[in-house]
């Protein structure tokens, strides 16, 4: 017979409990079936009423990320095998508010990801018939790292910091703010400064390096906001030394 | 304890925000370890204190600077100065590691790798202890 | 408003603090907290260490390590407050007490150094 794994999986219907429960499934494991797999099943053959976000599949979308025994997974990469003989633990992602089962809020990380401004700021746009803005690979390595970001949230699940002051606008927002800094077409930088250099900026963040440690992409983001702290301090002290580094 | 906010109607859904308890740096090792790099801040300044008394000791010549070290093999010092010991050199450790994290060096077009940022840290280490203890035991 | 501004001074100290302190401190904690009272090694005599601590030099870096060190660790500890206990509404009594503290022992050793 099939190889069996008992997944418990975290439960919350706002119409019918105030606190999450947990309901218990037992779901095949073969060798190549990842928690998402599991999770399928149970929709298509055991509960329907089961809700979960995914799309890919594939590690690229980035919907699919839930605590699993503890820690921020992606379901799409994580292999049941892995956990057996189980059971395994499936519950939404921490630090964000639960709608519905596995299905946390984006809201407020939406709203942080515009204010860093993640695209190509310029002062004037060259026109368009003097081409395109032209990149070396080493300009483009410098940011390269930065620019794997799937938008998951693994990182503000992990990261204790925001999960106690949901006002810190966060590893991957500042990640990505750094993303931008380090282009060697992008002139915003000074704008994501005055948006980043609050508290619930880059200061607020103690370096826990949980967000690195979680992350799916090895996009770094704890590096990335030590980087932007170092930037911005001599950035205030500039009167000595350095002008911004990229 | 969950909190529901409010107004729950059919298109305002009622969200669950399980709370973070005081304790979560106990949740998980890493977090644990975390707090202990932190705390050694009050280590860190113990040792200042430390080293300022025994400052004071040495300037006011032979007999109180005999006192002091008197006083520093009482057990509760000692108690104290090891587990300070161990906290500062865990706060070095953690520092040296991360160091390359906020510090990223160019040489002409390259990065300069981390784990030399970090190795140059811990040589600097080694050659600062050795400067301090030849000042003090050596010379 | 004062608060954005002081951030990335009080970051450069708790750095040079944090860097100082690993450097520095481990072995003055090894030599006079451990090694000498244990009788491992024999302790410098009263005339040598006098003499070491009076030199321009080591009372200046003295100073300076003394200085950074307290103030990275007056940063970090308010820190952990902060994150740890949850307690940000004391946040400023909190901030006064940290910083307070590492001024005053920054005028101690200043003081201690500069009459030695
Ligand atoms: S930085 Fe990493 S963990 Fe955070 S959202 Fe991006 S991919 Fe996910
Ligand atoms: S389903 Fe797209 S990342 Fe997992």
């Amino acid at each position: 017979m099939q190889k069996q794994i008992k997944l418990q999986v975290a439960r919350y219907r706002p119409e019918q409990e105030s606190e999450s429960v947990f309901d218990e499934f037992e779901v095949p494991c073969p060798n190549d079936w990842v928690v998402l797999d599991g999770l399928n099943h149970i929709k298509d053959q055991l509960d329907g009423t089961l809700s979960y976000r995914w799309s890919c599949r594939m590690g690229i979308c980035g919907s699919c990320g839930m605590t699993v025994n503890g820690e921020p997974k992606l379901t799409c990469a994580t292999f049941l095998t892995d956990y057996a003989p189980g059971p395994v633990r499936v519950e939404p992602l921490r630090n964000f508010p639960v709608i519905r089962d596995l299905i946390v809020d984006l809201g407020d990380f939406m709203q942080k990801l515009v204010r860093v401004k993640p695209w190509i700021v310029r002062a004037a746009e060259k026109p368009l018939s003097s081409g395109e803005y032209l990149q070396t690979p080493e300009e483009m390595d410098e940011y390269k790292q930065f620019s794997m970001c799937i938008n998951c949230m693994l990182c503000y699940s992990a990261c204790p910091i925001y999960g106690l002051d949901p006002k810190f606008i966060g590893p991957a927002a500042i990640a990505l703010a750094q993303r931008y800094n380090l282009d060697s077409r992008d002139e915003g930088a000074a704008e994501r400064l005055e948006v980043l250099s609050d508290h619930e900026g880059i200061w607020g963040c103690t370096f826990v390096g949980e967000c690195t440690k979680v992350c799916p992409k090895n996009v770094n983001p704890a590096g990335a906001i030590q980087r932007y702290k170092l930037n911005a301090a001599l950035e205030s002290v500039k009167s000595f030394f350095l002008p911004r580094g990229a | 304890m969950a909190h529901i906010a409010e107004h729950y109607t059919e298109y305002h859904p009622r969200w669950l925000r399980p709370h973070i308890s005081t304790y979560w740096w106990l949740r998980k090792w890493s977090y644990f370890a975390f707090i202990l790099r932190e705390i050694s801040s009050l280590f860190v300044a113990w040792s200042v204190v430390y080293l300022l008394l025994l400052v004071y000791a040495a300037g006011q010549g032979a007999a109180e600077y005999e006192a002091f070290l008197e006083w520093s093999r009482q057990p509760w010092v000692m108690a104290l100065n090891v587990s300070s010991l161990a906290l500062v050199a865990f706060h070095a450790v953690t520092w040296f590691n991360l160091a390359p994290q906020a510090l990223v060096v160019h040489v002409g077009h390259k990065h300069v790798p981390g784990s030399l940022i970090a190795a140059s840290n811990y040589v600097a280490w080694v050659v600062v202890s050795a400067i301090v203890a030849w000042l003090l035991i050596g010379g | 408003m004062i608060k954005r501004s002081a951030e990335p001074l009080l970051w450069m100290t708790f750095s040079a603090g944090g860097v100082v302190a690993a450097l520095v401190l481990p072995v003055l904690l090894f030599l006079f907290g451990v090694a000498f009272p244990l009788g491992w090694l024999t302790p410098p005599s009263v005339t040598h260490l006098a003499a070491v601590i009076g030199h321009p030099l080591t009372r200046l870096a003295l100073v300076v390590v003394c200085t950074v060190s307290l103030f990275h660790a007056a940063h970090r500890f308010r820190y952990t407050l902060y994150d740890g206990l949850q307690i940000k509404h004391l946040n400023e009594l909190i901030a006064i007490l940290c910083y307070g503290g590492a001024v005053v022992g920054s005028l101690a050793s200043v003081y201690l150094l500069a009459t030695f």
